[in-house]
């Protein structure tokens, strides 16, 4: 193992799959306490400890809409993202399925998007998957001329998870207006990442979520412009909760940890990351024969980074990084539970080859640059190695 | 069997393929070879190369090239270490279940790789017996059987993966 430049001994454990989930900030754990203890009521009791609990859930519900410029009805608490985001394709279908069939998404959704999609088609919803460009991009006309008189909802992801692309929600949100249908995005991976206004973006649903921002699992949002918000069917029916439209027991100390993650969130955060990330590109593109995949800059996730290694493949890369405590991920998370290839690389248009050769790195607020260091000292080895195993030269 | 299936589920890896991953002994190219054989295809994933030394009927080196994961790469070491100083006829009966069980068990997904291991042996030995006068098939069908021996071996190597 002569090879590996492994000088940086301190380093022990770097964590670079940020987009799989990140870890919960102590400052986070500390709000969230109480909550499980002393100040465990229901917040629909009418008794001190639950207006206690109440008191709790609406601070937290203005905490999420102000950061988005919703107004506090306007944001729902759900279990996560892929709950808001099938509650959005689902609750719109219920209710207006028979009338208007027709959903618009992307080729590189999350798989909550994708496979509710194709759930409703057996149900007789017609889907069209917009294509995307070698970055990731939609483009705008292809939206434009997808619309027709039978669409209900076009539903287009912020920042992707796999390769970072940040599709223009502003200029999307302005197509949708112009042709009177719903705007949906999945904003999972780029909620205090990029500034969202949901007036702006002229959005009617926004997908939020708390486990990827270093706050708790289990907790998400779903902004639901006012309009909107007694014409869509509840997924959950019971007690009434979130404004009749998701019963169950709000989960109070994970929305309280929540909100806290977003209030940490700061501009600072994300510069830096950018910055790390910036490094951590330019120095892994150092190794010859190596290619990012997807946007670089402004319009790239500033966490995230997806790349080839041509001719060796990435999850043997990401094994070597394992043993030397690095976590980084084959596509995404998701995904590792199959064998199936990435659906993402493939419609930027990699061939199998070359998705099997790519890996993500993905950074959060806790890395730092000795981290970095550490990685591209060792990386340019592991290369080499699995390069000199390979039949592929 | 099952226990230990399960363990690998979520394990993933045992020490034994990490071990053989991290540090294969056996990597790299036989110059001259007296046997290559290579089995897989981009489509599935994973590449591997076998080459072979043969002397006295017995495999005096063997060493592999692989284009694939922690558990192919780790399968390609694991058949090495097996067939290593085998006669030829002992080697043709090597299985991947015999390079399961030397990696201590291959997560279920991940089982194909073994097979991989062994086609691939196989193909290589085909390929040495071919060149060197020593198959067992008859001289004027030899080429055809061959042939028809390499596409089993393929399909063997491609089969658990689609």
């Amino acid at each position: 193992m002569g090879i590996f430049n492994k000088n940086k001994t301190k380093v022990e454990k770097v964590y670079l799959d940020n987009a799989a989930t990140t870890r919960v900030d102590d400052e986070v754990v500390k709000e969230m306490l109480p909550y499980f203890t002393e100040k465990f009521g229901n917040a629909s009791s009418q008794h001190f400890i639950g207006q206690e609990a109440k008191r709790a859930l609406e601070d937290s519900r203005d905490v999420i809409a102000k950061s988005i410029g919703a107004k506090r009805e306007e944001i729902i608490f759900t279990s996560g993202g892929t709950e808001s985001n099938n509650f959005t394709l689902k609750g719109l279908f219920f209710s207006f399925g028979k009338e208007k069939n027709h959903i618009i998404t992307t080729k590189i959704e999350h798989d909550c998007i994708l496979n509710s999609c194709k759930w409703l088609e057996t149900l007789g919803a017609k889907i069209t998957y917009l294509n995307v460009d070698s970055e990731g991009f939609i483009d705008l006309k292809e939206l434009e001329e997808a619309i027709t008189d039978k669409t209900l909802v076009v539903s287009v992801i912020h920042g992707n998870n796999e390769i970072g692309t940040i599709q223009n929600l502003e200029a999307i949100g302005k197509i949708c207006k112009k042709n009177n249908v719903y705007f949906h995005s999945d904003a999972c991976q780029s909620y205090t990442k990029i500034d969202i206004d949901v007036n702006k973006m002229n959005l009617d649903f926004l997908t939020l979520n708390s486990h990827k921002i270093h706050g708790p699992k289990g907790v998400g949002g779903l902004y639901i412009n006012k309009d909107v918000k007694n014409k869509i069917t509840p997924l959950f029916h019971g007690g009434g909760h979130e404004f009749k439209l998701r019963s169950s027991t709000e989960n109070v100390s994970g929305i309280v940890g929540f909100a806290k993650a977003v209030k940490l969130m700061g501009h600072k955060d994300v510069k830096e990351i950018g910055r790390l990330r910036d490094k951590l590109i330019e120095g892994i593109l150092k190794i010859p024969n190596t290619n990012l995949n997807g946007p670089s800059g402004s319009k790239r996730l500033a966490n995230n980074i997806n790349i080839r290694f041509n001719n060796i493949e990435g999850e043997a890369i990401g094994g070597f990084l394992d043993s030397y405590g690095i976590s980084s991920s084959t596509g995404s998370a998701c995904a590792s539970h199959s064998l199936e290839k990435s659906h993402v690389l493939t419609a930027i248009g990699l061939s199998h080859m070359q998705i099997n050769s790519s890996i993500r790195l993905s950074l959060g607020k806790f890395n730092t640059e000795e981290e970095i260091d550490y990685v591209l000292g060792i990386l340019p080895g592991i290369v080499e190695k699995l390069r000199k195993m390979s039949p592929i030269q | 069997m099952v226990k230990k299936q399960e363990k690998n589920n979520f394990n993933a890896y045992t020490k034994a393929v990490l071990k053989r991953f991290t540090n294969p002994q056996h990597f790299g190219e036989i110059k001259n070879p007296d046997g290559v054989g290579q089995v897989g295809n981009p489509q599935c994933g994973d590449i591997m190369k076998i080459y072979l030394k043969v002397k006295d009927n017995k495999i005096k080196d063997i060493k592999f090239q692989t284009f694939g994961c922690v558990s192919a790469i780790a399968s390609s070491e694991a058949l090495c270490e097996i067939a290593k100083g085998k006669t030829i006829e002992q080697a043709k009966k090597i299985s991947n279940q015999k390079i399961v069980d030397k990696l201590e068990g291959l997560p279920s997904v991940k089982v194909h790789c073994s097979v991989l291991g062994s086609s691939g042996l196989k193909k290589a030995i085909l390929d040495y017996e071919m060149k060197h006068g020593k198959s067992s098939f008859k001289k004027d069908l030899g080429e055809k059987l061959y042939k028809k021996e390499l596409e089993k071996l393929d399909k063997e190597a491609n089969g658990e993966h689609h």
